[in-house]
């Protein structure tokens, strides 16, 4: 049967995306940005997944104010780098996995979970800034990717609560999945951050850590913050980290943790990076 | 019955809910629509006459020429939304984020660098007394 066998979290900074595109990320100030992930590529080189259940925004790329989905989940054999404004970043199409995808739609609708089903898209830098940090530049993504869309730009964004139990959801669907898959899951943006009004710029890092430390430990107790508690603590932009919450929910309630690290700034951002393995 | 706003006392701060995307509808999908090359040379062609093609309001179409971030915003703009303007513009997050805190970008950036703004003093209005 496919297992999910590691949860990896990063933030998804545009600007890391560009450092890296335009070959400068070896300048003083990327440096460290990108050294946090010099264990996770080796780490991940060895592991070798499959598939991985990639849960990220869309920033108003694939999904304009016509429609937008709380809960989405791509179907398609590939999606394109989105041009957002600026081009489309020079990275490999995403191949995706519809078999999967569906099978997971089929398996979590029936237990309650509203997802859109989406069988044509772009990806932006929500999706593709994760793969450049755990990858870096390779001539195609070396997995297969299944987007996994939640909104937190237009509230109400669903809860924390919510967003646990789908990762639980997500489990269930994946282990009744007939093939010998090694699948990871992804929650992807945040930390503290602010893009926002005279308040942005807003870093909490002694938040942060907090909130990292309970995420590995006690995620069900966590699972409960009000989304009123991040914007109030990590910025309006902050919430992202309830997608983080997706990826928990679909792990064991102990984990091991193989790598932390936060670093401040990636632009606006406090970034922060988690890859947490299954003991079983 | 009102509805749950709780986050109307977060100091420099406008959550873009239902209400505000419904006040905002044409100013984002005229920045959706600086996705493509065409649209943007389009727009910076004659920035005037392409707005006129979008139902939006006059208010609007004032602060998209003025670039004036935190106007848009208050308009029912959305920085998502926006990044499409800035970026068409060869802007980045950080110098439009800098634009709407009133400090220079060198301030903005230098803050960024010893650590950010912190949250003491800035999460409630009227805490800073």
């Amino acid at each position: 049967m496919a297992r999910i066998t590691a949860g990896v979290t990063t933030s998804h900074v545009p600007a890391i995306g560009a450092a890296l595109d335009n070959g400068r990320a070896s300048e003083p100030y990327w440096q460290p940005v990108f050294a946090g992930f010099d264990f996770s590529k080796e780490w991940i080189a060895q592991q070798k997944p499959d598939v991985i259940l990639l849960v990220y925004n869309d920033h108003a790329t694939a999904f304009s104010l016509d429609i937008v989905p709380t809960f989405a989940i791509g179907t398609a054999a590939s999606y394109q780098p989105a041009d957002e404004g600026w081009g489309p970043r020079p990275v490999p199409v995403v191949e995706g996995h519809p078999e999967l995808a569906a099978h997971i739609a089929q398996s979590v609708i029936q237990e309650d979970f509203d997802l859109t089903i989406v069988g044509k898209m772009d990806v932006d830098h929500g999706l593709t800034v994760p793969l450049s940090l755990m990858f870096g530049q390779p001539e195609r993504w070396p997995v297969k990717v299944i987007p996994i869309a939640v909104n937190v730009v237009l509230y109400p964004v669903p809860s924390g609560r919510r967003c646990y139990a789908l990762g639980q959801a997500l489990r269930r669907a994946v282990e009744s999945f007939d093939q010998d898959l090694n699948i990871q899951i992804w929650g992807t943006g945040g930390m503290s951050h602010q893009l926002q009004g005279p308040r942005a710029g807003l870093i909490n890092r002694a938040w942060d850590q907090a909130w990292l430390d309970r995420l590995i430990d006690s995620p069900e107790e966590l699972a409960k913050m009000p989304p009123i508690e991040y914007v109030r603590e990590a910025g309006s932009e902050g919430i992202e980290l309830v997608m983080w919450l997706v990826m928990r929910g679909a792990m064991d309630a102990k984990v091991n943790v193989r790598h932390r690290f936060y670093h401040v700034p990636a632009s606006n951002t406090a970034l922060g990076h988690l890859i947490l393995e299954n003991p079983t | 019955m009102a509805l749950n706003k709780p986050y109307k006392d977060v100091p420099g701060t406008t959550i873009f809910d239902a209400d505000m995307a419904r006040i905002g509808y044409h100013l984002n999908q005229f920045c959706m629509s600086l996705m493509t090359a065409e649209n943007r040379a389009r727009f910076k062609a004659d920035e005037a006459v392409f707005l006129a093609e979008w139902p939006m309001t006059a208010d609007q179409r004032e602060a998209v020429l003025a670039r004036d971030y935190n106007r848009l915003i208050s308009l029912g703009g959305n920085i998502y939304f926006l990044a499409k303007l800035f970026s068409t513009d060869g802007r980045s997050f950080q110098y439009t984020a800098a634009s709407m805190t009133g400090m220079s970008q060198e301030a903005y950036a230098a803050m960024m660098l010893a650590g950010g703004r912190s949250p003491e003093g800035n999460r409630y209005i009227g805490e800073k007394q």
